[in-house]
């Protein structure tokens, strides 16, 4: 619970007395590259992946002849909009993202790089870690729109090729029922979980004490710290705004 | 000028300074000595605000630093210089953006005027060739002279410095000491340095204060460092067998 109050306090630092608006513009960029460019590959690998498996696995399952081949492409589109493109995507950015962002204010920490910012009257963690959490805020979203389309493209690429499933039927599947609220929900799932992460990792890397070995020990909490609460809020917006 | 009254810091039930007092004028180069674990960097936490001690207070040139509200306190670190030990250079910054770092953030010159003082600064610490470099591409010495523009590129009233010459060779630790002591005297600058290096005592150390397991044993300077009759002292000082050679 102390540690759950001190997560708070840090989060309202990050807003008490700030820098001049221009510092916070270049840094907000240099952080969109970083996180948002810097995360296109794995995320893009891993979704198209995951919505080929999908399609392949439901078609295997899918033994009744009477239940129409375009529900796989239905099963592969509303599982990827509601929860595997945002869940998952969010699950390998906790990793990729907050283990870079705990370590890199980590190595700050005890290398005194925060010290010599606050010895020079500057706010360490609005300068260091707002820009970090704005520009998470900003990226997760489009990533999360490019992993969901390439999720379906993947689904739709294996599906054709094995056979699973022909092109017009996979086309009448996404089309069939679709509801647009499905979008809303992953965006909105989507910027409450790069909140998370970028939070929980800037306090577990902000908060290090000792040397490389604690430096270590923060990244893995920020992993899997980001990682519990990504599913818990995962259940918790599912439960408000699905049902 | 720079005060420090009744200074007591405790760390989980263990009381790392007990009541430290003293004074560092300006201009001079004050050193504050002691074997490691002593509570000298504390103390120099304590005062420039890194850590809050339990008790006492620090002034600077009259004004209470740690009763300040924050814009005070502010102020008052705008007039602050700090090398630290590791000189805490930014790894993402070349040597010219870190020394122009504070320049950006705490100024609103011209751009121009920025690089000019950034520049002007560099010379001054013989480091105008290495600008474009970056921290990983410079040795220790580069770094903590690198540490020392940055720290003076504000022209700073009060310039601290924690252990300058950790993991430095002698020669070039003396030319680190002998760069703080001419930026003290030719800005009047009111210096503190920890350090447990004999040689900077002996070089710079216009007055001294030696600290023992948290509280202040002895005050004095260079020359009558040796003729103390403070035992603790005296054993931290013929722990050097270079001293213990001149005295026989």
């Amino acid at each position: 619970m102390s540690r759950l109050g001190s997560y708070f306090i840090f989060l309202g630092t990050l807003f008490r007395n700030p820098e001049k608006f221009r510092v916070y513009m270049g840094l907000i960029i240099n952080e969109c590259t970083n996180i948002g460019v810097g995360s296109i590959f794995i995320v893009a690998l891993v979704n198209s992946f995951i919505g080929a498996v999908t399609c392949v696995q439901t078609a295997y399952n899918l033994t009744n002849p009477f239940v129409p081949k375009n529900i796989i492409a239905l099963i592969v589109r509303d599982s990827s909009i509601l929860e595997l493109a945002p869940t998952l995507s969010c699950i390998v950015l906790a990793g990729k993202v907050g283990s870079n962002i705990a370590s890199e204010l980590g190595t700050m920490r005890i290398t005194e790089q925060i010290d010599a910012l606050e010895v020079m009257g500057i706010n360490s963690s609005s300068y260091l870690v707002l820009p970090k959490v704005i520009a998470s805020v900003l990226m997760f979203p489009l990533l999360v729109i490019m992993a969901g389309f390439l999720a379906i493209l993947g689904g739709y690429i294996a599906g054709t090729l094995a056979g699973v499933i022909s092109s017009e039927d996979y086309i009448s599947g996404l089309r069939f029922e679709y509801k647009p609220f499905g979008v809303a929900f992953a965006l909105i799932k989507t910027v409450v979980f790069a909140f998370l992460i970028s939070t929980i990792s800037a306090y577990r890397g902000y908060n290090v004490s000792g040397g490389a070995l604690e430096v270590g020990a923060a990244s893995t909490a920020a992993v899997t710290n980001s990682c519990v609460a990504i599913v818990a809020a995962d259940f918790i917006l599912t439960q408000m705004l699905l049902t | 000028m720079i005060e420090i009254k009744n200074i007591a810091k405790s760390f989980g039930g263990r009381q790392i300074l007990a009541g430290v007092s003293g004074t560092f004028k300006q201009g001079d180069t004050s050193l504050v000595i002691g074997s490691s674990g002593t509570g000298k960097s504390v103390l120099l936490k304590c005062m420039i605000g890194l850590v809050k001690p339990d008790s006492g207070e620090v002034l600077y040139d009259g004004r209470n630093f740690l009763e300040s509200d924050l814009n005070q306190q502010k102020a008052i670190r705008r007039e602050m210089g700090v090398l630290f030990q590791g000189s805490a250079l930014f790894d993402s910054k070349t040597v010219l953006e870190n020394v122009r770092f504070p320049l950006d953030m705490l100024t609103e010159q011209a751009e121009s005027e920025k690089l000019d003082r950034a520049h002007e600064c560099l010379r001054r610490v013989g480091l105008a060739e290495a600008a474009d470099r970056m921290p990983s591409e410079i040795s220790g010495g580069m770094k903590k002279r690198v540490g020392i523009a940055r720290a003076i590129v504000l022209n700073p009233k009060y310039l601290f410095c924690d252990e300058p010459n950790s993991g430095l060779d002698p020669l070039t630790s003396i030319k680190i000491d002998q760069l703080i002591s001419e930026i003290t005297d030719e800005f009047k600058i009111t210096t503190v340095v920890i350090t447990h290096d004999m040689n900077s005592m002996m070089e710079i150390g216009e007055k001294i204060m030696f600290l023992y397991q948290g509280e202040k044993l002895w005050e004095g300077n260079s020359t009558t460092l040796t003729q103390s009759h403070v035992p603790e002292l005296n054993e931290f000082i013929n722990a050097n067998k270079l001293i213990r050679e001149m005295e026989k």
